[in-house]
């Protein structure tokens, strides 16, 4: 029954977080927006403390029940072990806890968070590797179903389906979110919730309090026939039964309540045990597991082909030369796809305050990516900010009646802001290049980028024989609209700069 | 008759207006057959040619992508509706070498070769709008040859000339000394009739009228665009209304060839409250029948050109001319009614024809004005934030706009640089019009109405 209970709210939870994620076009963001919000790196970072508090009593009270059923990655992995356990009898066997390993990250994980090394941060962070995982893995499979379906109401006449373009927005991030997928998918066939009970810093975290749980699996010594059933079935691998002991590391134990059922003598029981023995004592000195280290070296290999490939991306097209011919009517003038110029300091986005409090607050968990619906926001390539966000304008502009990433970012780093707000805060200034700018070199009339700017901040001023823009610092947004719009491809003649602070 | 037949027993005509693409017609009527008819013909004054009142405009022909994804003609179906135009008594083909990417004269050539010559009659343009020297445009003109696979022309253009007035007039065909060069090849039989296509004021129009009456030009015909709307409520302005061409050409004599009779379709397709009073006189009649009949209701007309994109249409342009029934003159009374309601729908008075294209920024400026125009007509045209269905209209427009328009070729990219202004035959001031759509999309999306 217990069990059944939590599969049940686990496939709530994880079917709501993966369509938040998969889901672009916001509708679904009003019901399903607080499962990412109650997410508990995220909620740290956002000093949520609402949420932290309740996560932790929860935990203090039922156990790792957060593990088994509000974190995403979680549930994954169940899903992952699942298939082990149907393929075999005797799919887990318990191993004792890798002691070094896990407190070991779990301090450097701290330090990192503290110290600001952001790429650390994200990778392991549990919530935001699966965010990644369905942002850029899954999500494309889904918006190309959509497509499909849009295909088919177009035909019908009918809006109900609207075409979305998939691109890639960053492959270092892409090839993170495969290695994860890999990685975690390995060690979860292989050693069921080996990731959440020796790297997971949120798991470590919450093992403070589940041994302290009121309410725990208790194995009554008494009617245990020391079968093994259970032991055999635990994914967490934390249960051991001796010739004449039993032990469970609830330090370790995510309460998924596999081993309840498994014991057909009664002996298994979820029930209130306060200030019950800690099971350690049995524990010998910690040894540094093989598949482990297996997985560190894995991890490191992956951020070095992350970064390999960063530096591949950034090559750039050439740009083609257009073809003069008689005058015709008809047909189109090629437009080239635009390029990402380089920025000196990254854009963010209006309510993340400033550079620093984005990124040291962000998880890179994706949800932003993965709805923004001006394709404005993607994953940085900067070795600083690995995976976390950055806006870049070739597709869009950041437009002035969305805040949708404001509505939606659990860890707090891009803060709740109104639609009046937005048009206030300065996250960039725009900069000329005036070698590219069609009027300052006499090619075209155009203004273009005076035209739009919704604050009036670009004026054409004259300059010899020739116009030129010129941007009033103070009264640049940053929203990018000039850049989107500005004619010249591939590099636009004028381009948005981020500020540190937003004002 | 056997595909008449065909689409009347499968009701692939209804098939085909579901899934027309977006500047189809609609096709209502052309299953209500009333037997064969015949085309209705009218005869050249000067030399007695005899040709259909439906001409075949050859600028709105189906393109398709080849193996490098460019744009070109689908001449299996260009030879279909040929051979079925044909055989339906159709006769006059009107091309020019600057229409469809400049791919319709040798498309016209390749379907209407398979044809005995005399069997049709050949109308094609000098459109030198780029390179007017003599050079150029005297290729331009032994090219149209080579495409078309004839050694005459029948009725030969100067292509679009009106605006500017006399000094475009002069720049294109007097300066390079090419008046006299056609006079020639007129006197050698190369050029049966020589005319020209107006668009544009009324002071220009009276001007080629002065050449025409001193003997300096001798035109044969003239082709003027003419609609029920055009009739009296073209602007005035930069366009002169059609009944005072028309008045003018009739007093000389001259044989008359109409273009837009349709406005690029939009006389195929109108609001629904217009529509309606069409449909309650003739409820089995297509609403593009009635632009067509009043244009056939005139006598000094030689030739209605309809630029027909697939079968559909021209089987029914087929089935209205087959059984022409001139308008009465209530009936012309009712259309003029129509004419004025239409004027209060903002709009643009664009017809598709692509000369503006390709903008050199890469902006669709026909597809973006079609699109805009289509939501007026069918009414899916947001106007105010408070009315009913907002959401719905509004959806509908940014949904229905992204599919008719790529995001980098629509309004918003205009950067007015003005290379299209002297292309539009219509005058509309295209940058302003494209900046005022892309403020409205701008306003939707910002629920700002």
């Amino acid at each position: 029954m217990l069990k059944k209970l939590r599969v049940a709210l686990a496939w709530i939870f994880w079917i709501g977080i993966t369509l938040l994620f998969l889901d672009f076009t916001g509708a679904l963001h009003g019901y399903l927006g607080w499962m990412a919000k109650v997410q508990f790196l995220p909620a740290v970072l956002a000093l949520n403390v609402g949420v932290i508090v309740a996560l932790v009593l929860l935990t203090l009270l039922f156990g790792r029940v957060y593990c088994s059923v509000i974190c995403p990655l979680g549930v994954f992995q169940d899903g992952i072990s699942w298939l082990r356990a149907h393929r075999s009898k005797k799919p887990f066997k318990y191993r004792k806890g890798m002691k070094a390993i896990r407190y070991g990250v779990w301090a450097l994980y701290v330090i990192a968070l503290v110290a600001g090394v952001h790429v650390f941060v994200t990778l392991l962070a549990p919530y935001s590797a699966y965010g990644r995982m369905v942002q850029n893995l899954l999500q494309p499979v889904y918006i190309w179903g959509n497509n499909l379906l849009a295909g088919f109401a177009e035909r019908a006449g009918s809006y109900a389906f609207y075409d979305k373009e998939v691109w890639l927005r960053s492959l270092p991030t892409l090839i993170v979110a495969l290695v994860t997928l890999v990685v975690v998918g390995v060690l979860a066939f292989r050693g069921g919730r080996t990731y959440c009970n020796d790297v997971c810093p949120v798991g470590t975290t919450l093992s403070f309090f589940s041994r302290f749980a009121m309410f725990r699996p208790v194995i009554d010594h008494d009617k245990c026939k020391h079968c093994k059933a259970c032991e055999l079935h635990c994914k967490a691998q934390c249960i051991e039964i001796g010739k004449d002991h039993e032990l469970i590391d609830y330090s370790r134990c995510v309460d998924c309540f596999d081993c309840l059922e498994q014991c057909k003598f009664g002996a298994l029981e979820y029930k209130y045990a306060w200030g019950g023995g800690h099971p350690e004592r049995s524990e010998g000195s910690p040894s540094i597991d093989s598949a482990q280290n297996d997985g560190k070296g894995r991890r490191a290999f992956m951020i070095g082909t992350a970064l390999a490939a960063g530096t591949a991306a950034l090559k750039g097209v050439e740009a083609r030369a257009q073809e003069a011919a008689k005058k015709t009517d008809g047909g189109f003038a090629d437009v080239l796809p635009k390029q990402a110029p380089k920025r000196v300091t990254p854009v963010t986005p209006p309510g993340s305050k400033s550079v620093k409090f984005f990124y040291q607050h962000c998880t890179a968990c994706q949800l932003c990516v993965a709805e923004c619906p001006n394709d404005v926001l993607r994953p940085s390539g900067r070795f600083d900010y690995l995976m976390q966000p950055e806006m870049s304008f070739e597709k869009g502009f950041c437009r002035p009646e969305c805040t949708r990433c404001a509505e939606l970012c659990p860890a707090g780093a891009i803060q709740s802001i109104t639609k009046e707000e937005k048009t206030q805060y300065h996250v960039g200034t725009a900069d000329v290049n005036v070698d590219l700018c069609l009027e300052a070199t006499g090619k075209s009339p155009c203004g273009k980028c005076a035209e739009v700017c919704p604050t009036g901040a670009i004026t054409m001023v004259r300059q010899g024989k020739t116009r030129r823009p010129a941007v009033t610092e103070e009264v640049c947004i940053g929203c990018g609209k000039c850049e989107y719009l500005c004619p010249v491809r591939p590099f636009s003649a004028i381009t948005v700069n981020g500020k540190s602070q937003h004002i | 008759m056997k595909r008449r037949d065909f689409i009347k027993i499968s009701g692939a005509a209804t098939f085909a207006a579901a899934c027309a693409p977006k500047d189809a017609r609609p096709v209502a009527g052309i299953t209500k057959e009333e037997g064969p008819g015949q085309m209705l013909m009218r005869e050249n004054p000067k030399n007695g040619d005899r040709i259909s009142a439906l001409g075949f405009g050859c600028m709105r022909w189906p393109m398709i992508k080849d193996a490098d994804g460019k744009d070109v003609i689908d001449q299996e179906a260009v030879n279909e509706m040929v051979d079925y135009a044909i055989e339906h008594g159709i006769n006059y083909f009107d091309t020019s070498p600057a229409y469809l990417q400049g791919q319709s004269e040798k498309a016209a050539g390749i379907a209407l070769s398979r044809h005995p010559r005399e069997s049709y009659y050949i109308a094609t343009k000098l459109s030198n709008f780029g390179d007017a020297s003599a050079e150029a445009s005297i290729q331009m003109y032994k090219d149209s040859f080579k495409q078309l696979k004839t050694d005459y022309f029948d009725y030969y253009l100067l292509h679009s000339i009106g605006r500017g007035g006399k000094d475009a007039f002069n720049k294109r065909y007097v300066d390079n000394g090419l008046v006299p060069f056609l006079r020639e090849e007129k006197k050698a039989g190369r050029i049966r009739n020589l005319g020209f296509s107006f668009h544009g004021a009324k002071h220009e129009f009276d001007y080629f009228m002065e050449l025409f009456d001193s003997g300096e030009m001798v035109w044969d015909f003239v082709q003027i665009e003419m609609n029920y709307v055009d009739w009296t409520h073209a602007d005035g302005v930069r366009n002169v209304n059609a009944d005072y061409l028309y008045e003018e050409l009739d007093k000389r004599g001259l044989p008359i060839v109409i273009m837009e009779p349709l406005l690029g379709g939009r006389l195929a397709r109108v609001p629904e409250s217009i529509s309606r009073h069409m449909k309650e006189r003739e409820p089995d009649k297509s609403v593009a029948s009635w632009a067509f009949r009043f244009c056939g209701t005139y006598p000094r007309v030689l030739c209605i050109l309809s630029g027909m994109t697939n079968m559909e249409p021209l089987v029914e342009n087929v089935e209205t001319f087959s059984h022409f029934k001139p308008l009465t003159e209530e009936e012309l009374k009712f259309l003029e009614e129509m004419a004025t309601q239409m004027m209060e729908f903002p709009m643009i008075n664009c017809t598709d024809c692509k000369y503006c294209m390709p903008c050199p920024w890469g902006i669709d400026i026909p597809g973006i004005f079609q699109h805009y125009n289509r939501a007026i007509t069918d009414g899916t045209y947001a106007q105010n934030t408070t009315q009913k269905n907002y959401a719905k209209l509004k959806k509908a427009y940014l949904v229905s706009y992204d599919r008719a328009v790529a995001t980098v070729r629509q309004a918003d990219h205009c950067i007015t640089c003005g290379e299209c202004l002297s292309h539009c035959p219509q005058s509309i001031n295209i940058p302003k019009q494209l900046k005022r759509i892309a403020q409205y999309v701008d306003n939707l999306k910002q629920d700002n109405l």
